[in-house]
């Protein structure tokens, strides 16, 4: 790269100590550029990170080492396992959800006459540019349980009340709602400039060949998303499972503790209750999945960069 | 062979040509009607709080059709911006959020050339390292974070607890690894001839930065800070979890703690709170939506 400002020097007399400074200079003075980063990154994420480890060894006073003792209290627990069990069924169910409607959506956004799509694609990504605790606050009052709009909607054809937040089922039920109202626009987004990066030809080739539009989405469509549609799942996967705010505000984890998953019930352990190493324990037990996560995703980056 | 073939396909091309364009004007219809079923549900909640943030709480609690204003009113809006403590929650907010923006930028621009230009002893790593890092989210480091800050105040007397500019040292971690991510994808497709060029010509590194790169790379720059912004303005479990008392809380935090007290939930109010609180990132989007995209989309289609 930077050869040619190397090799200025060159003719000169002084060649080698003048490009050995040269080069001296160049990386000292990229290390200064990126010393903010890898101080930020180092005192506030990498430690932070590695002292949650340490901090999840300790015993409530924070006093005393007791190794493994606080996994080995949660795994003990039925309440752990049933915030084990719903944070898999949010994130995972959520996650297929918005990866469904987004595809979906693109595909209608992608039909319509270019000119047009500008104007629904600004529509349809609102709900992901509203600050998620805010947007929470306009579902929690539409599911509110004495002025409920929805109910008052179902009132007109007839049927029930729905306790949406008031029965363990259905709060499970609204919560990830809420999740999919504001990811799957993200999914809708990405898709749609996947579903322009696959070159006409390839469809007009396939019509040629007498398929139809499921054979086109299933032999075309699909095989050149593959890469994106990994890469967003993925990604909403880890920002799903670790996800906080719509659980606080919309259920704060209830009722009877039947929405809590791993972000809120540390919160609860650790911060509200003052139980700082139990809390440690269970956002812990996130990384394992987000662990895997990144490892595909990295390993699709590091792929796409060779090919480049 | 060839011949019969050809014959075979030619009558029912002309009738799959009409069924094809037929299909499409089907497609189109069914396609409108589905974003139309789509907008609906995306935008509900939004406009359900601008229909109720024009209500008076009788209005509310009156057993009418929640989804109409009968006699709209600004009240709210009146009531919520005249109260010190919300405009005390908007200014921290804005505070905060210009100076992560500023911080993160300057952070990530230097750190981004010189991941992307540079090539220097373990900057591959680096550059790995900062997208991880975009992977490990805030709800892993809140607690450790919590409890650095009171071995800050044991140590060296600074109480970072309970005082909102602790989130200008904070959101920065949210922010930085991302943008540095995106900046190295909008270097890295300047073409090396233009910086080669400049070093030829006795520019230093730091005014091929700011002459060329930054200019070239504005679009990226502003996506960037597009992102900076709406992350930083949204975040809600580091103040919550740092703050208590009510004049160092941040937006949403601050409306939903102080609104909503006890049972009693003023709901005119809260939705007004939501919706200006909502406000600047949409606004923001409405004028800047291509660059918002272009950062949404970088962090996977590039790099």
């Amino acid at each position: 790269m930077a050869n040619i400002s190397e090799s200025v020097p060159v003719a000169t007399d002084s060649s080698r100590s003048g490009l050995h400074r040269l080069m001296q200079r160049k990386s000292s003075i990229a290390f200064l550029m990126t010393l903010p980063l890898i101080l930020l990154i180092g005192v506030l994420v990498a430690y932070p990170a590695g002292y949650a480890i340490y901090l999840s060894m300790l015993n409530k006073s924070m006093v005393r080492f007791v190794g493994l003792g606080n996994f080995e209290f949660l795994m003990g627990r039925d309440s752990f396992w049933a915030v084990v069990y719903q944070s898999c069924l949010f994130a995972v169910t959520a996650v297929i959800f918005k990866a469904v409607i987004g595809f979906v959506v693109a595909h209608f956004v992608h039909n319509i006459p270019a000119k047009g799509q500008r104007k629904w694609r600004g529509m349809l990504l609102v709900p992901w540019v509203i600050p998620p605790a805010m947007s929470t606050l306009a579902w929690l009052w539409l599911f509110d349980p004495s002025y409920s709009a929805f109910n008052w909607i179902l009132a007109l054809f007839g049927m029930d009340p729905v306790p949406w937040t008031g029965d363990t089922s259905w709060a499970r039920f609204s919560v990830i709602l809420v999740n999919v109202w504001i990811g799957a626009p993200f999914f809708m987004i990405m898709y749609l400039a996947a579903l322009k990066s696959v070159p006409e030809q390839l469809y007009e080739a396939a019509a040629i060949d007498g398929a139809n539009w499921w054979q086109r989405i299933w032999y075309v469509t699909l095989p050149m998303m593959r890469n994106i549609i990994a890469i967003t799942a993925l990604f909403s996967l880890i920002v799903t499972f670790a996800n906080f705010d719509i659980v606080r505000v919309l259920t704060a984890g209830g009722p009877l503790n039947g929405t809590h998953v791993f972000a809120t019930w540390a919160f609860r352990v650790g911060i509200e209750s003052g139980d700082i190493p139990l809390g440690a324990a269970v956002s812990l037990f996130m990384v394992p999945i987000l662990a895997v996560a990144a490892v595909f995703i990295l390993r699709d980056i590091n792929k796409r960069g060779n090919e480049a | 062979m060839t011949d019969a073939a050809a014959n075979a396909a030619g009558p029912s091309r002309t009738i799959q040509y009409g069924s094809m364009s037929r299909d499409r004007k089907w497609a189109l219809r069914w396609s409108y009607f589905f974003l139309v079923l789509f907008a609906i549900f995306f935008l509900m909640p939004p406009i359900y709080m601008l229909i109720t943030s024009l209500k008076t709480s009788a209005e509310i609690s009156a057993a009418t059709n929640p989804w109409w204003v009968f006699s709209p009113t600004l009240d709210n809006y009146v009531a919520l911006l005249t109260q010190n403590q919300f405009l005390v929650f908007f200014r921290n907010s804005i505070v905060v959020s210009v100076c992560v923006v500023a911080v993160s930028m300057v952070i990530s621009v230097f750190a981004a050339f010189a991941l992307a230009r540079m090539r220097f002893w373990g900057s591959a790593t680096l550059a790995t390292g900062v997208f991880l890092t975009y992977l490990i989210p805030d709800t892993l480091l809140f607690i450790p974070l919590f409890k650095m800050f009171a071995f800050v105040r044991d140590t060296f007397g600074i109480e970072l607890m309970n005082h909102w500019w602790t989130m200008i040292i904070v959101y920065p971690t949210l922010t930085v690894p991302f943008c540095t991510w995106i900046m190295i994808g909008y270097f890295a497709s300047i073409p090396k001839e233009l910086d080669e060029a400049a070093l030829i010509d006795g520019a230093t590194w730091m005014q091929t930065l700011f002459r060329i790169f930054i200019p070239v790379a504005l679009p990226g720059i502003i996506a960037a800070t597009i992102f900076a912004f709406t992350v930083s303005w949204a975040q809600f479990l580091y103040p919550l979890a740092f703050t208590t008392s009510t004049d160092q809380l941040l937006l949403p935090v601050g409306i939903i703690t102080t609104l909503i007290k006890g049972d009693v939930f003023n709901w005119g109010q809260i939705m007004t709170g939501a919706l200006l609180g909502a406000a600047p990132p949409l606004i923001i989007y409405a004028f800047l939506m291509d660059y918002y995209i272009a950062g949404l989309t970088a962090g996977a289609t590039k790099g």
